[in-house]
């Protein structure tokens, strides 16, 4: 097992290599002046203008430049906000917020949507799993800023249920209705993958030997079936937790919720270039992160994995 | 030693009951069937195929002749009827500005359209180069290849595509904005691609092609890149959609395209203010989303299931 | 309708109740055109202690039969009517809740496949403890872990305390079958039901895995209901036979007595085309006098075994290929494989020698067979000789030119001459192409004639497989794998090659199938003079169609003679294993 976390580990250096610089070349190395496109229409005051030079080491070479901005990385610098406060302390204030409303999210999709998915698949073709599949695949279709303006509207205006934004500090309650919403866009994928995947199980010739063994039912769905079908599920889970970030992005932004994404929301909305820049590589150092720690979990879903190759 | 009178407990059914057969007849259908063939068949008997196949080109003839479907120009925008009910012939209301809420949506489609059109064509294009030759060839290539997909599959492609939109941003039109979401979206394609090639190219018939002296690109053509695009086929078919939820999320975000353009998003985005007042502003160019993105995914279920003999069998 | 099977079976003693008694037993299996019958009317009766086998072909619902026993049937299977009596109680009529009173404590039951059968997920012993507890044989963290130590350890794990916490994937395909072994006879089960319990396993590993098991349910006076493809091993392994043909039992009662005078036409063919059977009566035809014709020694073959008599097919073939020496078609010198291999664990890696300096020569127009299990590279070999794969080292010879620096034009010459029908049949043709385009393929890719030429060409080589003309535009979704594999030797055939490299060409294939592709092969052997390289794992089947035999073992050519000396007169311990390990060895056959 440690040979199988060191290995991954290894292979996640090249990827973050490549896609921290991946950014910093769409950002740096597109021909003109890249602070005066990444403003856009607006024209910034020669100050600032001055410090974000400075700041991104503009008159040094490409290369040198990411290799300034990839150390200031590795020291926990990302850069500052135009508002001047550093990207780092924005983050230490935002994160714990954020967090709190991934782990509800991931929990209500995880827990519901595995639930839903075992009862569909294991009542294939009955009335429980059509409509769940009809009702996932409209929630599949609807883009995460469509429903959250629906639920704002039915349960924060029509039903009032619910804050339509969330009061500072964001308490747990406030974060219900978030949460839920930006669980509505993997939920229905989850319910989806774990649906097939328990019909792919159940038909599979070890779960017969289970039952020729003499085992009940009650313990062969959740040993032998429901515990292989999470394979697929955990690594979708993974791979999807961009969409994730996206999510939470927009969701934050719409419920006003004071987390990363709202402010990375604000400043794609503002325009302000060189802090979306900043954000968007976080984003994408998470979701290395999340990927890393999924790997080394499915490694203990799966044992053919821990110890072959 | 051989007589034919057998023991008491040697039992023999009569041969009238146990007729012989040939061994080993051949017995085919009446006509011929292949993967290819059979999924046709199979979904032709769906009605969701046909639903979703209607929808699309409902919305493909939308796209092509706005002017069939509306006669009032979405442009022609008076703020004194801004947020205004519905009237007989402006349907579906006004919008803040004061334009025709359904015009504005059959003006639209267009854009969404092209957005996905533009989109699928780029990752396919990306997609097969880099998952056919990942796949097929192996090796240095594969692990080159490989890796490159991966750098850009750790992007969220949306969030690559708001950077990109930033730094273009004196550019932004449905061109460059396809691109921006294409060119961090084929991973899924390459990575799909690749999976079954390298299922594909270990099989027989690739060794007989191989014995026989075909030559190696041209057993990839001709054997290994047709029995592995069925999943391409399907991913391609639900990633329209997705393309067309992106373009809509990033013109929500204000990094999509310019208010000048007619789009969907940005009907969406300008309406969230008056989400109280009238929501209908909101809703409706929501819906027409909402569709278009559903009949692409249920589209592709449909051909999901009719290309996968296991998810046909499992029905 | 009557008692079929054993109610008065020699040496259990008519008045004991017996342990299984299933009556005019129906299954169907319900699809969207209304219920397939799978089950027709079976009746059988098994008493305690006894051994009965189902015998039958794929189709012929022996596993069903098995499966509705416990009511193990698939999603869409039901039993639709008749009767199963196990020690007197009516299962039929059991609930899903009494059925798992049943299942694992009274009835054992071992399964076909061991790469399958056990959940990659859990480790062997949580396998094996789930078990242990869910029929309460033990209670108790230590007790269970004992017993399943216990029960590891008499199916053979030696090290089974060690092992305990290893996963499936750590074992072999025999270790893992000995694991299903001990499952299904963990609580002392009154009757096993074993599905083909070997067939997936290499032939030694098999012998003695049923040895095992025969020693084990002796012991413990379980009751065996075996199910088998194989003839030869049902009568082997079982005092009592039952065959199944299209849901319907056709023939049935004491093995011996089925094997020797079979009555019914379709036990005929199956005990024509056995090549475990037929081998064996070549064998003692061969020792009694070599002069002896073959035909001589059966029973007579009657009509309906045209064409699968295997014993005909290996006469003709000795008709044909006359002791005098031919030229050589193939030599292969020195040859050696050796291939990279990333290590498993810490970080070792090593080589593998899949072949080490293999040494044979096949004359022209004869058959030579490479036998060995797997892993023993007898594939790699062929694949080197098909210039699919390059040696390490060592040459091969083809009409004596080395093919090694062949390229472009001479590699595609050689291609021409040499061709090869491979194992799979599901596998071996583009599922996209259809029947006509895969068979003209070769005439396309050499260029050969012209379009109407080539049409021409295809229904020929169709009539030569004895197929009809009409396939040419079908897919191959829609023939059988015996039909596959007829196209499959038709495109071999399509540029008039001299040599044809077999591997595993007919393995996969039923029995009857099996004999006339065996058939058909001999019969295109003499009629186009064809060289033959046929790799195989089945010593019977080369019995009836080699004239020279290659045993490989590991990568190394072990034994190497003509057929007769290698079963009359085998040098090295490993061929002696093998020839043991064709079913059917201490049966006296109707001769």
């Amino acid at each position: 097992m440690a040979g199988y976390i060191f290995r991954r580990i290894l292979q996640a250096i090249p990827v973050l290599l490549g896609t921290t610089f991946l950014i910093y070349f769409m950002v740096f190395a597109m021909p003109g002046d890249p602070l005066l496109a990444l403003f856009g229409d607006k024209t910034p005051n020669p100050a600032l203008l001055e410090r974000l030079r400075q700041e991104y080491h503009l008159d040094q070479p490409f290369i040198v430049q990411y290799f300034l901005y990839l150390g200031g990385i590795f020291r926990g610098d990302f850069g500052t906000s135009f508002s001047g406060e550093p990207v780092s302390a924005i983050l230490a204030r935002t994160f714990p917020v954020t967090i709190r409303l991934a782990i509800m999210a991931l929990f209500i999709e995880f827990v519901g949507g595995v639930i839903i998915g075992l009862v569909s698949g294991l009542r294939k073709g009955k009335l429980f799993d059509a409509s769940a599949l009809v009702i996932s695949l409209i929630f599949i279709s609807l883009p995460i800023f469509v429903i959250a303006f629906v639920a704002q509207f039915i349960f924060g205006i029509q039903l009032g249920w619910a804050r339509t934004t969330v009061s500072t500090g964001a308490p747990i309650q406030d974060l219900i209705l978030p949460a839920f919403v930006l669980a509505s866009i993997t939920f229905a994928q989850i319910v989806r993958l774990t649906r097939s995947s328990v019909i792919e199980t159940q038909s599979l010739d070890f779960v017969r030997t289970a039952y020729s063994k003499g085992l009940s039912r009650r313990r062969i769905i959740p040993v032998h079936i429901l515990r292989n079908s999470l394979i697929p599920v955990v690594t979708y889970a993974a791979t999807d937790f961009g969409v994730l970030l996206v999510g939470a992005t927009v969701t934050e932004g719409i419920f006003n919720v004071p987390g990363v994404g709202r402010t990375l929301y604000q400043a794609i909305i503002r325009g302000e270039g060189p802090t979306v820049v900043s954000f968007v590589t976080v984003m994408v150092l998470i979701y290395l992160v999340v990927n890393l720690v999924v790997d080394l979990l499915y490694g203990l879903l799966d044992p053919r994995i821990r110890y072959v190759k | 030693m051989s007589n034919n009178t057998p023991s008491p407990n040697h039992f023999v059914a009569p041969l009238e009951e146990t007729p012989l057969v040939a061994i080993d007849a051949v017995k085919v259908g009446e006509r011929p069937s292949n993967l290819w063939i059979d999924a046709w068949r199979d979904m032709r008997r769906r009605p969701m195929f046909w639903i979703s196949a209607a929808i699309i080109v409902l919305i493909v003839i939308v796209a092509l002749f706005p002017t069939l479907f509306t006669q009032i120009d979405p442009r022609e925008c008076i703020l004194s009827r801004s947020n205004g009910a519905p009237t007989a012939t402006n349907i579906l209301g006004f919008n803040k500005q004061g334009c025709d809420v359904f015009s504005r949506i059959v003006h639209g489609t267009s854009t969404s359209l092209s957005v996905g059109i533009i989109v699928i064509i780029l990752t396919t294009v990306l997609g097969v180069l880099f998952g056919m030759f990942a796949g097929y060839y192996g090796g240095w290539l594969d692990s080159v290849l490989s890796r490159a997909g991966d750098i850009f599959f750790s992007i969220p492609y949306i969030l690559a595509a708001v950077v990109i939109m930033s730094v273009f941003s004196a550019y932004r039109n449905v061109f460059i904005i396809s691109l921006a979401i294409g060119i961090f979206a084929w991973p899924a394609t390459a990575r799909v691609l690749r999976a079954e090639i390298l299922r594909v190219k270990n099989a027989d018939f690739v060794m007989a092609a191989q014995a026989l002296g075909v030559s190696r690109f041209r057993i990839l053509l001709r054997h290994v890149l047709p029995n592995s695009i069925a999943p391409v086929i399907v991913v391609t078919t639900i990633s329209l959609g997705a393309a067309i939820v992106a373009e809509a999320t990033l013109s929500f975000l204000g990094v999509g395209l310019p208010n000048s353009t007619m789009s969907w998003g940005n009907d969406i985005s300008a309406a969230q203010t008056d989400l109280r007042t009238a929501p209908q502003t909101l809703i409706y160019p929501s819906i027409a989303l909402s569709i278009t993105v559903l009949s692409f995914i249920m589209l592709g279920e449909v051909v999901r299931d009719a290309l996968d003999p296991k998810a046909r069998a499992q029905r | 309708m009557s008692d079929r099977t054993s109610q008065n079976a020699p040496g259990t003693g008519g008045e004991q109740q017996p342990l299984l008694r299933i009556r005019d037993l129906e299954v169907g299996f319900q699809t969207t055109d209304g219920i397939v019958p799978a089950v027709r009317g079976v009746d059988l009766t098994l008493m305690p202690g006894q051994t009965l086998a189902i015998v039958g072909e794929s189709g012929s619902g022996k596993s069903t039969t098995a499966h509705a026993i416990i009511n193990l049937l698939p999603g869409p299977g039901r039993i639709t009517g008749g009767s199963i009596e196990f020690d007197g109680k009516e299962l039929t009529k059991y609930s899903e809740r009494e059925m798992e009173d049943i299942r694992g404590k009274l009835i054992g039951f071992v399964p076909q496949d061991p790469m399958s059968n056990l959940n990659p997920v859990w480790s062997i012993g949580f396998q094996v403890e789930e078990t242990i507890r869910a029929n309460g044989i033990a209670t108790g963290r230590k007790d269970v872990r004992a017993h399943a130590i216990q029960v590891l350890r008499e199916a053979g794990l030696q090290d089974a305390d060690k092992r305990l916490k290893q996963f499936p994937h750590q074992f072999s395909g025999g270790m893992r079958q000995r694991v299903l072994i001990g499952i299904g006879l963990s609580s002392r089960p009154k009757l096993l039901i074993a599905d083909e319990p070997t067939s997936a396993l290499d032939v030694t590993v098999q012998r003695r895995i049923l040895d095992h098991l025969e020693t084990l349910t002796r012991d413990i006076g379980t009751a065996v209901l075996f199910i088998t493809h194989d003839l030869g091993l049902a009568a082997e392994r079982a005092e009592q036979l039952v065959v199944m043909y299209k849901g319907k039992i056709v023939e049935a009662g004491p093995s011996k007595e089925i094997l020797q005078n079979p009555i019914h036409p379709y036990t005929q063919r199956l005990v024509a085309a056995a090549p475990s059977l037929a081998s064996r009566r070549i064998q003692s035809a061969t020792h009694e006098s070599a002069s002896h014709a073959l035909s001589d020694l059966d029973y007579a073959p009657t009509q309906v075994t045209e064409g699968l008599d295997l014993i005909a097919a290996a006469e003709e073939r000795l008709e044909h290929t006359s002791r005098t020496k031919r030229p050589d078609a193939i030599v292969v010198k020195d040859l050696t494989k050796v291939y990279k291999i990333r290590g498993q664990g810490k970080g070792a890696s090593g080589e593998l020698i899949a072949s080490d300096k293999v040494n044979f020569t096949v004359e022209k127009g004869t058959t030579t067979a490479l036998v060995g299990e797997s892993g023993s590279g007898k594939s790699t070999v062929a694949k080197m000789i098909l210039r699919l794969e390059d040696p390490t080292s060592g040459s091969i010879l083809i009409d004596g030119q080395d093919v090694a620096p062949l390229k472009g034009k001479g590699l595609l010459d050689l291609r021409r001459r040499m061709q090869p029908v491979f194992q799979d049949p599901y596998g071996s043709l583009d599922p996209l192409r259809n029947i006509g385009n895969t068979i003209g393929e070769p005439l396309h890719t050499h260029n050969v004639g012209d379009r109407a030429s080539r049409k021409a060409r295809v229904l020929e080589l169709l009539d030569q497989v004895a197929l009809p003309q009409t396939l040419i535009t079908r897919y191959p979704n829609e023939l059988s794998g015996g039909q596959r594999q007829r196209v499959a030797i038709a495109r071999a055939l399509a540029l008039k090659p001299d040599i044809v490299v077999l591997d595993e060409a007919v393995s996969a294939l039923d029995v009857l199938v099996q004999a006339q592709i065996l058939k058909l092969l001999a019969d295109l052997q003499a009629e186009l003079e064809l060289t033959y390289l046929f790799i195989t794992h089945d010593l019977a089947v080369v019995r009836v169609i080699a004239d020279n035999v290659c045993v490989m073992q590991k990568g190394r050519i072990v034994e190497a003679a003509s057929t007769d000396q290698v079963f009359d007169n085998p040098q090295e311990q490993y061929t002696k294993e093998l020839l043991n390990a064709i079913p059917g060895a201490g049966i006296a056959l109707g001769v």
